[in-house]
């Protein structure tokens, strides 16, 4: 049963994992663009949200209607206003850019808001759970966090497949020049893209402050297995990197059941495994050269 | 090839272009670049002029000069390195700094007495940015460039380490504290007979913190079941030793030891050791795991409903701000306490108690005191004493020896090292504290434990969690 508990526990860890694998999978689709501040951007999210409810003793799910629209328009102007600028420099461009961005935030975070961790409060719902034996229970926050998972990746998906924008942003991701001769503005797009996907990144850096709690420092170590869910379920499927979270969080709760040092191991070597046998990921159909 | 047109479950269109060596490419690059991470930040720190190229403004350089000397000649400035971690994981340890620092400006403004000359005292502060290779690196710049007289670092092994062992390199001498005694000296490769030269150390000790978590577990009614939560790193290596660290006491101690393993920082989930727990019926948690980490197990736990009486921590609960972090889950947990405001002491430089020092830091930062405050300025006590008393300032051998002879009551108590536990280790005593629902703050950090130090008074005794 033990196991059993384990797997379940995963599969709910995976939620969160695909929480924050989604946004680095729509900006390196669109904009073949690796956002090395990704973790950062999700603490940054969670401490927008501290500040808030400091403020203004805000309930912290009320204060996440705010901050998701925040990390919107950041992301927007950051990509309006400084990425877009770098993709013409080749690849190595935006990665230094990022990379440079990840160390400013950290270091903007700790004259803030200092070095103390700090932590969301969710109300009840962090330490109640559906007993179902005595050795299986299934906390009602990961549950929270696995569903918003899963809705969130629906809606992109529709909005992708359905909208005009989504045909817009398909079509830039497909060949840029093509897309600009149909009059779509790439920088908009681009723009559009990072936006979605920082609020995205708000929406998992909201949910990691309730699950734990985090420091100015913490983000870099989130980025590693937002790249790992998305490579192992595939680049540029959504439902991919949902599966892919679930098969890192499950990977890394059944290893730890072995021992708990293989925990994270494991993970780190399912991940190795996958891209040894199938380099383009679970869910990625065509391989492309 | 075929285009997807349709809607499906995928975009694959987004990624028309990404092909595998196209992405390695890319990541490829993204390991290199974090890769010289240190390098990078390393060019920056090694220009004299250049400020850190990825800390905050917290360089701090304060020269100090002798407003009006009644009598006595005027010597040269004497140079003070300080290293701590000011930004970085560890950076909690730095969080008093700038008040002390401020402090020690005001002290020294008038300058130090060594032998009727009055020297003016500049403090050269560095950030290790809680990376031990850039601790050693600013230990030499401190060491090479700015030839300081004597160094000063503290805030856990992967700080004061690499400095001290730059220090003892250079022949500069070195007082470090505020990491445990055994991975100060051991994890050097101390030898016990021959000890160090230029290096001191005074804090606690593993069996100081076992001593006190055994005696504050004996208040409470419980089956001596014990859960371990140690991470692999160098505390919870050390705390895990199955000779040095907690096993062995605690076996003895008629407690049984429930040891899942080391995992790694920063674990998302702990379902493994929790179910492991429950099956053995563990009543009692101990560990040294990081914050975030005891967060994660701590409300884990909660869900699975593992309910232990007792939860003894080192690390994650020293600071108040990470059980304000736990919410309404903070209540009840307990800790190791080096310092206290209620500590019976009062600092040789500047003649407050305990208690003034902390309402000081409260004034200045409007924020709760924490126990690095009281070791931080008594890193000053000592090297200020034992500058004072050297017989010549520009023999470092005279300020190490000066050091060695050092018996002085500080605000963390008497240090001496005479009859350390090894040459060059000092041992300050050690209490035992629960966190609490408080007044000012959240919470307030309860002495529940006293045996070694009886004069810090306790506010009542150790009180099972509350739900358990």
């Amino acid at each position: 049963m033990e196991w059993v508990n384990a797997v379940v526990q995963g599969i709910l860890l995976g939620g969160l994992y695909a929480l924050f694998a989604t946004g680095l999978s729509l900006v390196f689709g669109v904009m073949r663009l690796v956002n090395l501040a990704h973790g950062d951007l999700s603490i940054l999210a969670a401490f927008l949200l501290v500040a808030i409810v400091d403020a203004t003793g805000l309930d912290p799910w009320i204060g996440l209607a705010l901050v998701v629209p925040a990390l919107f328009v950041i992301g927007y102007v950051l990509q309006y206003g400084l990425l877009n600028r770098t993709l013409a420099g080749g690849e190595l461009a935006p990665l230094l850019v990022t990379f440079g961005l990840s160390i400013i935030l950290q270091n903007v975070l700790l004259e803030v808001f200092t070095a103390d961790s700090r932590g969301l409060d969710a109300g009840s719902i962090e330490t109640s759970s559906i007993r179902i034996s005595d050795q299986i229970s299934i906390g009602w926050f990961p549950l929270v966090t696995f569903i918003v998972s899963i809705v969130l990746l629906s809606v992109l998906q529709l909005a992708l497949s359905r909208t005009r924008t989504g045909r817009a942003l398909r079509a830039t991701a497909d060949d840029p020049r093509t897309a600009q001769l149909q009059g779509i503005d790439n920088r908009r797009i681009y723009a559009l893209a990072m936006g979605i996907a920082l609020a995205t990144v708000a929406l998992a850096g909201v949910f990691l402050g309730m699950r734990t709690t985090f420091g100015p420092a913490i983000g870099p170590a989130r980025l590693i297995f937002a790249f790992e869910a998305v490579i192992i379920g595939g680049l540029g499927s959504l439902w991919g990197t949902l599966v892919g979270g679930i098969v890192l969080g499950v990977a890394q709760t059944v290893g730890a059941q072995i021992s708990p040092g293989w925990g994270v191991l494991t993970g780190h070597l399912v991940f190795l495994a996958v891209l040894a046998t199938r380099p383009t990921g679970l869910f990625s159909r065509q391989v492309r050269q | 090839m075929e285009k997807q047109t349709g809607g499906g479950d995928r975009y694959d269109a987004l990624v028309e272009r990404i092909t595998r060596r196209n992405f390695i490419k890319i990541a490829g690059a993204a390991g290199l670049v974090a890769g010289l991470a240190p390098v990078l930040a390393a060019c920056g720190g090694g220009e004299e002029a250049a400020p850190e190229t990825t800390a905050p403004a917290t360089e701090t350089v304060a020269t100090t000069t002798p407003a009006t000397t009644g009598g006595g000649a005027t010597g040269r400035p004497l140079k003070i390195g300080y290293v701590t971690p000011q930004t970085g994981a560890l950076a909690g340890f730095g969080e008093a700094d700038t008040f002390v620092l401020a402090e020690m400006e005001k002290r020294f403004a008038d300058g130090l007495d060594v032998g009727g000359t009055t020297h003016p005292v500049e403090i050269v502060a560095r950030d290790s940015e809680s990376d031990p290779n850039r601790a050693a690196e600013v230990a030499g710049s401190l060491v090479l460039d700015d030839g300081v007289d004597l160094v000063l670092v503290e805030g856990t092994p992967e700080t004061t380490n690499p400095v001290s062992d730059t220090c003892e390199a250079n022949g500069v001498p070195c007082i470090s504290s505020v990491a445990p005694w055994q991975p100060w000296f051991f994890g050097r490769n101390g030898d016990p007979a021959a000890g160090f030269q230029w290096t001191y150390h005074f804090f606690w000790g593993l069996e100081d913190i076992i001593a006190v978590f055994l005696s504050m577990w004996s208040q409470v009614e419980t089956n001596k079941m014990v859960g371990a939560i140690w991470p692999n790193d160098g505390d919870g290596n050390a705390w895990g030793d199955p000779e040095l660290g907690f096993p062995k006491p605690l076996t003895e101690a008629g407690y049984t030891i429930t040891d899942p393993g080391r995992y790694p920082n920063l674990t998302d989930d702990f379902s493994a050791q929790i179910s492991e727990f429950k099956s053995k019926g563990v009543e009692i948690v101990t560990g040294v795991p990081i914050p975030p980490d005891w967060t994660t197990f701590w409300t884990q736990a909660a869900q699975q409903g593992f309910k232990p009486k007792i939860a003894s921590i080192g690390k994650a609960l020293l600071f108040p701000a990470s059980v304000e972090a736990l919410g309404e889950l903070g209540d009840g947990m307990s800790t190791e306490v080096w310092w206290s405001p209620t500590h019976p002491f009062t600092s040789s430089l500047t003649g407050q108690s305990a208690g003034d020092l902390a309402a000081a830091y409260t004034t200045a930062t409007q924020r709760q005191w924490t126990q690095p405050i009281g070791f931080a300025h008594a890193l000053f006590e000592v090297g200020a004493d034992a500058l004072s008393r050297s017989a010549d300032v520009d023999d470092k051998a005279a300020i190490a020896a000066a050091i060695a002879a050092t018996s002085l009551d500080t605000v963390v108590g008497n240090i001496t090292w005479e009859g350390g536990p090894v040459p060059n280790v000092a041992k300050t005593k050690l209490v035992g504290g629960q966190w609490s629902p408080g007044t000012d703050f959240p919470y307030d950090l309860v002495i529940v434990e006293n045996a070694a130090l009886p004069d810090v008074p306790t506010g009542g005794t150790l009180r099972p969690i509350p739900g358990s």
